[in-house]
């Protein structure tokens, strides 16, 4: 089996200590390039000390080319609502600190699940939207959208939950990451050019919520 | 690869692109573009595309002729409707040189650079244009001229013919990620406007030349020409580039102050005490062609006295009134000099260039202008303490070759080179004899 790739480097020597000791072979790997060259069983990322790289880390695992999954992230119990909106970047979590037997029945878990039930998230459909995820493309009624590549991105995170409201902070440090400048207009911008793009009669799919942020599709909550 | 490069690559061989330009823009602001097949798409971003630069105005002197196209993998956009329902693709670049330094003659870079100037002081620049143009009959310059062909002109092609092209038109701009605020028909027969719904400014650098491509098909598809001259037309009103600009500092709108007059922060009256003060040394930039000046008279709803007025059309720099309940984010400043012939990179450069050093310097905006400054300006000497803009581009000329402030902003490569062609048009203009006079000598003397 390839080794478990663990995130950051180097990761915390109990993460290093459990894994050896339940018999998975790991290797630390800090960026892209390094997760890149390699080929691995599944992926542990800690969110305990540097959450927004984590995730960004861990979304970057999702991508084509990388491909690594499962992802099974660490986070502090004060994190949990950080979990929030970020369901597309890992498939499972431990709370951490962990219990050694815990961590190791979690990745035991993950890594024996059939390896086809987790394509299903491939494409993201919400009413006459459907996003494919592994080819980039989106429609709305069939009809191509030509997205720029943040556009993409916006609607993705969107379209991946539906029916709650973001606020213009959340958007931009979701989908653009922490390290964009540029302030939150950015996010109003992006999004009048994703309503221009869907036309008229599809504009409405995403709305304004005045004062909070937006909101694709309908509310939850009728 | 970075994953923006991926998503291009991807979507290029999904919808089956056939051709994927590469664009950029000359130092007077022509679109520029290399075509390229989608394989060497990949190539190209990695090591760029070598082209000869000389051949182009404004670029590379012949013994550094080369230069290399990095396209910018987030600005890369489907452009549908082309010929035979073909998919084509544009990809703004940027230019380097062979040993990897920015192309000093790449007016994208220009505007790059004084961006990020802004950046270290905390400021991001929205932009939101106002574009004018006419659809003519054709681009015969001889009918275009006389203002007798152009009411005949209106004549013939009805209002609803041109308000469908501007349907048209519109329609393909949204689909390409230019929202359009509103678009009407301008005052003059003929005339349209386009405003564009806020951006950064490098975006809307960058719609706007998209714009200017997109007005110039649509109109050809329906068998018209449009034109983004000035002052095309004698006696009517020219077209002008109004521009809306403001200051954020992270999601803040850095113009907005509750307390301050008319919603005004000390940031934004110092911004636009910055622009009128340098507005005669930027005024080449703004307004590049000897037509510009044309416009730029009294009687046309043009500015012509450097000032400032909260609600008075005939001022450089407006303040509009922002709807209430948006004051926080619609708090702007309107520059009207601007016309739609310009190089929006520079243009916009050169404004925020001037607004930064009013903000830097301190400087104290004057008071309001009160009287309606176009419609009951009289020939002659402007009211006390009114400076008026140059009058034209010999003038604009000589303010701008006498300015630190310019001569920083553009760079030493682009504002010699801008001077150099500019002083030369002038002369052209200069040696030639106009029909004004042939009709007003040729009997008389």
């Amino acid at each position: 089996m390839e080794p478990l790739l663990c995130w950051p480097d180097p990761p915390p020597a109990e993460l290093v200590r459990a894994l050896d000791m339940a018999g998975f072979a790991s290797t630390a790997v800090g960026d892209e390039a390094t997760a890149a060259a390699g080929t691995w069983s599944g992926a542990v990322i800690d969110a305990t000390e540097d959450a927004e790289g984590a995730f960004a880390f861990a979304r970057a695992l999702r991508r084509v080319e990388l491909g690594v999954a499962p992802v099974l992230v660490l986070v502090r119990g004060s994190q949990l609502a950080d979990l929030a909106g970020r369901h597309d970047a890992f498939d499972d979590f431990c709370v951490s600190p962990f219990h050694p037997v815990e961590l190791e029945a979690r990745l035991a878990h993950l890594l024996a699940r059939d390896p086809l039930a987790a394509n299903d998230t491939e494409t993201v459909v919400y009413e006459d939207l459907v996003l494919n995820l592994e080819t980039y493309q989106a429609t709305i009624a069939g009809r191509p959208l030509d997205l720029t590549y943040m556009e993409y991105e916006l609607l993705r995170f969107l379209a991946q939950n539906p029916g709650r409201v973001f606020t213009r902070e959340t958007l931009l440090s979701r989908v653009w990451g922490y390290e964009y400048y540029g302030g939150a207009r950015t996010v109003d911008v992006h999004i009048r050019r994703l309503r221009a793009k869907l036309g008229e009669e599809h504009a409405a799919l995403i709305s304004t919520v005045r004062s909070v942020g937006y909101r694709l599709g309908e509310t939850r909550w009728g | 690869m970075e994953q923006q490069q991926s998503y291009v690559l991807r979507t290029v061989e999904e919808r089956r692109v056939r051709l994927v330009r590469l664009w950029f823009t000359d130092v007077l602001g022509q679109l520029k573009s290399v075509a390229i097949s989608p394989v060497e798409l990949e190539t190209a971003f990695e090591e760029g595309v070598q082209f000869d630069g000389s051949a182009i105005d404004g670029f590379s002197r012949v013994q550094e002729a080369d230069v290399l196209a990095f396209p910018d993998a987030s600005s890369f956009q489907l452009m549908p409707g082309g010929e035979g329902g073909e998919m084509s693709a544009r990809v703004f670049c940027d230019l380097q040189n062979l040993d990897g330094t920015p192309f000093e003659g790449d007016p994208r870079q220009v505007l790059k650079r004084n961006l990020a100037r802004a950046r270290e002081a905390g400021f991001t620049l929205m932009c939101a244009p106002e574009v004018e143009f006419f659809y003519l009959a054709s681009d015969d310059a001889s009918q275009a001229l006389q203002p007798l062909d152009s009411a005949s002109y209106f004549d013939l092609t009805t209002y609803d013919a041109s308000s469908n092209i501007r349907r048209a038109t519109i329609q393909r701009l949204e689909a390409t990620g230019i929202p359009v605020e509103y678009s009407f028909h301008e005052d003059a027969p003929s005339q349209h406007e386009i405003d564009l719904r806020y951006s950064d400014a490098l975006s809307m650098a960058d719609n706007i030349m998209t714009l200017r491509l997109v007005v110039r098909e649509v109109a050809l598809q329906h068998g018209v020409h449009a034109t983004f001259m000035p002052k095309p037309i004698a006696g009517v009103q020219g077209s002008g580039m109004h521009t809306h600009l403001s200051l954020f500092r992270e999601e803040e709108n850095a113009f907005y102050d509750p307390a301050g007059d008319a919603n005004l922060s000390a940031v934004a009256r110092s911004f636009v005490a910055g622009v009128l003060r340098h507005a005669g040394e930027i005024t080449a930039v703004t307004n590049q062609l000897v037509n510009s000046y044309k416009r730029l008279v009294a009687g046309f709803e043009a500015p012509v006295h450097v000032a400032w007025a909260r609600n008075n059309r005939s001022a450089l720099v407006r303040i509009p009134v922002t709807k209430r309940g948006k004051e926080a984010v619609g708090t702007r400043i309107e520059y009207r000099s601007l016309d739609p012939a310009c190089n929006p990179y520079l243009a916009f450069s050169a404004l925020l260039a001037a607004g930064l050093a009013g903000i830097e310097g301190g400087y104290e905006l004057g008071p309001e202008a009160v009287a309606n400054l176009v419609d009951g300006a009289p020939p002659g000497p402007p009211p006390a303490g009114l400076e008026l803009l140059p009058g034209s581009l010999a003038e604009a000329l000589d303010r701008m070759e006498a300015s630190t402030l310019v001569r920083e902003t553009l760079g030493e490569h682009i504002f010699e080179w801008f001077l150099r062609n500019k002083r030369s048009e002038w002369s052209d203009y200069k040696a030639h004899v106009s029909q004004f006079e042939l009709d007003r000598y040729l009997r008389s003397w």
